[in-house]
């Protein structure tokens, strides 16, 4: 049953969607351009994924506030305990008001690289990489990073020699240390570890055909016996000797094995071995660092290419290699290569300095070249040297 | 309805039809699992496969595969994980079928019976880091065992942990899960060993060992042989065990596989991670086809009851 309109009203009703389809189209029309015209200011136009440095991305301000509209940031192998990383992720997700997503903490700087080709075009890509310099030269130039300038980058120690660039920018150093409980009394000089004292207590962390803390912890004995970094034949004897005296073990020191006593002298990275000072001083025990030479290595922090959170990524960089995260590696017991700046204009953090110390002088690292030649040259004389039966 | 008035209805052969599909539906229940093992079995020793005959840009060619098989380390990786899975999976298989043959004597059904079986069932899954790190806890420096050795018998081999720390100590910790896999796979024929023929051959003038002997080796190697091989690729694939308790990359295949995916000083080599891969593939495959022959000769005898 149809309804019988007026045909006055419906006329009026015409007359009336003609006048409010007008008015409604004008809106739409002006409602349209607001975007539009909001396109002059930068946060709109930018695209996060190819800016080279803050002010391309409307400074800090625009940064922060992109970030905040994506929401997360992807990191990936950062454990927490790891040059104080800890703090460092939830002091910027608190700073920021975004959320961190923490992929793999245990894993190596190739399985960086890995998880982001794996997961390219999804969105748990991670967005930033903290990967070991052989890793990074390994895959500059090939498109994996995207070149990123951090404000404080020009300060930044090394920065310019290893990527003028910026595909990567050196973040952080470690020298390594021995690191060795309290009880087995002081430890003065490299031969006191053939003592038989030391019988099945001492641990390198990891394979040097793996693990960079083990390559770097041979280079650091080499250095202290005379050799170079392109001859590591005295360190590898000295392991010789440890191995063959019964005193050192091929078991890969962890914190539990720290924490039971199993490996109570461990040759590690010194931010390592500055959260264990602190976890053995909560259990009220000793434990003491000798450092026989100054050997360090230096890690690297990347923008991926494909980062699925761009605006997030570039302020993590600006977070991190600014100020405040200098600081707060520096009280991880890590030498932020930002420190030497910071001491210079007297910036430094008191409870940095306390914790690093005022020294200038950084610790010698190897090249890449360098690494590969001893990586070879180990392959055959690591297990010869440390093999067992 | 006979047979023949079946015929009648559908095609001339019964090949087609749908009375042909209405056997052929339990098939159905079969997709599940061959979608499972298709991904998770055979994509990926295809991708191993392929990718071991591949250089590194990804163009045919066996000269990774050739350089992988004349290196001596990995000669040497690979000739340890073969002598360790032997020696474990002789010696979990010796031991677990003694304990598997102690538990078949015993009162079927019994508390402890019923106990073991399931000690084992949650045993045999007891590797890895939680292995490792027990082991160490109790026999490693500073473990107990070491501790109270070094007290009671400081010349005994306990006080002195170094033998956890090699190829000895690993055969040991994987024989601690070999075991109760083999009660696990052992068992069931055991228990068709019957207590008949045992009698048959008595009440024939038999005596003991020539029950053994004639009747009762005979019946159980195949099942003994195919779960000592069994034994044999569950210790040749163990990787968490190992990676934590020896920091060499050269000492096992899985570990040098792990160094070559992950290494951090720039190592990392996915070619000759596939390469020793598809060498271990071989070697399970050919295990495997041994097991599987060895099964079907046992089956025949666990069908008769």
């Amino acid at each position: 049953m149809t309804k019988h309109i007026p045909l006055t009203t419906r006329r009026n009703v015409v007359k009336f969607n003609k006048f409010t389809s007008g008015s409604v189209a004008a809106a739409l029309v002006v409602a349209l351009a607001i975007p539009a015209l909001s396109t002059t200011s930068a946060s709109a136009a930018v695209n996060y994924a190819k800016i080279t440095n803050a002010s391309q991305g409307g400074g800090m301000a625009g940064l922060a506030a992109a970030c905040k509209k994506e929401g997360q940031l992807n990191v990936i192998a950062l454990p927490h305990y790891w040059a104080n990383y800890g703090d460092m992720i939830t002091g910027f997700a608190k700073t920021y008001g975004v959320k961190i997503d923490e992929a793999n903490p245990e894993g190596s700087s190739q399985e960086e690289i890995d998880a982001a080709v794996t997961n390219k075009g999804t969105n748990r890509s991670p967005d930033v990489f903290d990967i070991g310099l052989a890793v990074a030269v390994k895959y500059l130039g090939t498109g994996t990073f995207a070149p990123y300038k951090a404000k404080t980058w020009s300060y930044l120690q090394f920065a310019q020699s290893i990527d003028p660039t910026a595909e990567v920018s050196p973040n952080y150093t470690g020298t390594m240390t021995i690191g060795y409980s309290g009880a087995l009394g002081t430890i003065t000089s490299l031969n006191d570890l053939l003592d038989p004292k030391f019988k099945g207590k001492i641990a390198l962390n990891g394979d040097p055909l793996g693990s960079s803390a083990a390559m770097n912890g041979i280079f650091m004995i080499n250095k202290a016996l005379g050799g170079t970094f392109d001859d590591v034949t005295k360190g590898v004897a000295f392991f010789a000797k440890l191995k063959a005296a019964g005193n050192f073990i091929n078991v890969n020191p962890t914190e539990a094995t720290i924490a039971s006593g199993q490996t109570p002298v461990v040759i590690d990275n010194g931010y390592i071995q500055a959260g264990v000072v602190k976890t053995m001083a909560a259990a009220g025990k000793v434990w003491k660092m000798y450092t026989p030479a100054a050997v360090g290595s230096t890690y690297n922090s990347a923008v991926s290419a494909w980062a699925p959170h761009p605006a997030c990524a570039r302020l993590w960089m600006e977070y991190s290699l600014g100020e405040t995260g200098a600081t707060i590696w520096a009280t991880g017991g890590a030498t932020p290569t930002l420190w030497v700046w910071l001491l210079k204009t007297g910036r430094a953090s008191a409870e940095g300095k306390a914790a690093i110390g005022v020294s200038k002088i950084v610790a010698e690292k190897a090249t890449a070249d360098q690494t590969a030649k001893a990586r070879v040259y180990l392959k055959t004389a690591w297990p010869a040297a440390v093999g067992t039966n | 309805m006979t047979q023949l008035q079946y015929k009648g209805t559908g095609s001339a052969n019964g090949r087609t039809g749908s009375r042909y599909w209405r056997g052929k539906s339990a098939y159905l229940g079969v997709v599940p699992f061959l979608l499972v093992s298709g991904l998770f079995l055979l994509y990926p020793t295809w991708n191993v496969a392929s990718g071991a005959f591949q250089d590194k840009h990804g163009k045919f060619s066996t000269s990774v595969l050739k350089e992988v098989f004349n290196s001596k380390v990995a000669r040497h990786a690979f000739a340890n994980s073969l002598e360790i899975s032997a020696k474990t999976a002789i010696a979990g298989a010796i031991l677990g079928g003694l304990f598997a043959w102690a538990l078949v004597n015993g009162k079927p059904g019994g508390y402890f019976y019923r106990v073991a079986v399931a000690l084992s069932s949650v045993l045999a899954q007891f590797g890895g880091v939680m292995l490792t790190f027990a082991f160490l806890a109790t026999f490693g420096f500073n473990g107990l065992v070491a501790n109270i050795a070094l007290k009671v018998a400081p010349h005994s081999f306990l006080a002195d942990s170094s033998w956890l720390y090699g190829k000895f100590g690993i055969s040991v910790l994987y024989t601690f899960f070999q075991i109760p896999l083999m009660v696990l796979v052992f068992l069931p024929t055991l228990e068709n060993l019957k207590p008949q023929w045992r009698e048959a051959s008595d009440a024939l003038g038999g005596k003991a060992h020539e029950y053994w002997v004639r009747i009762g080796i005979p019946i159980l190697t195949p099942s003994f042989a195919g779960a000592a091989l069994l034994l044999f690729v569950n210790s040749f694939s163990a990787y968490a065990t190992a990676a934590t308790l020896i920091n060499l990359s050269d000492f096992l295949t899985p570990l040098e596989i792990a160094t070559a995916l992950t290494s951090e000083t720039g190592g990392a080599n996915p070619a000759e991670a596939k390469s020793l891969s598809f060498f271990m593939v071989v070697v399970v495959i050919i295990a495997m086809t041994f097991y599987a022959l060895l099964r079907k000769r046992v089956s025949r005898w666990e069908q008769r009851r």
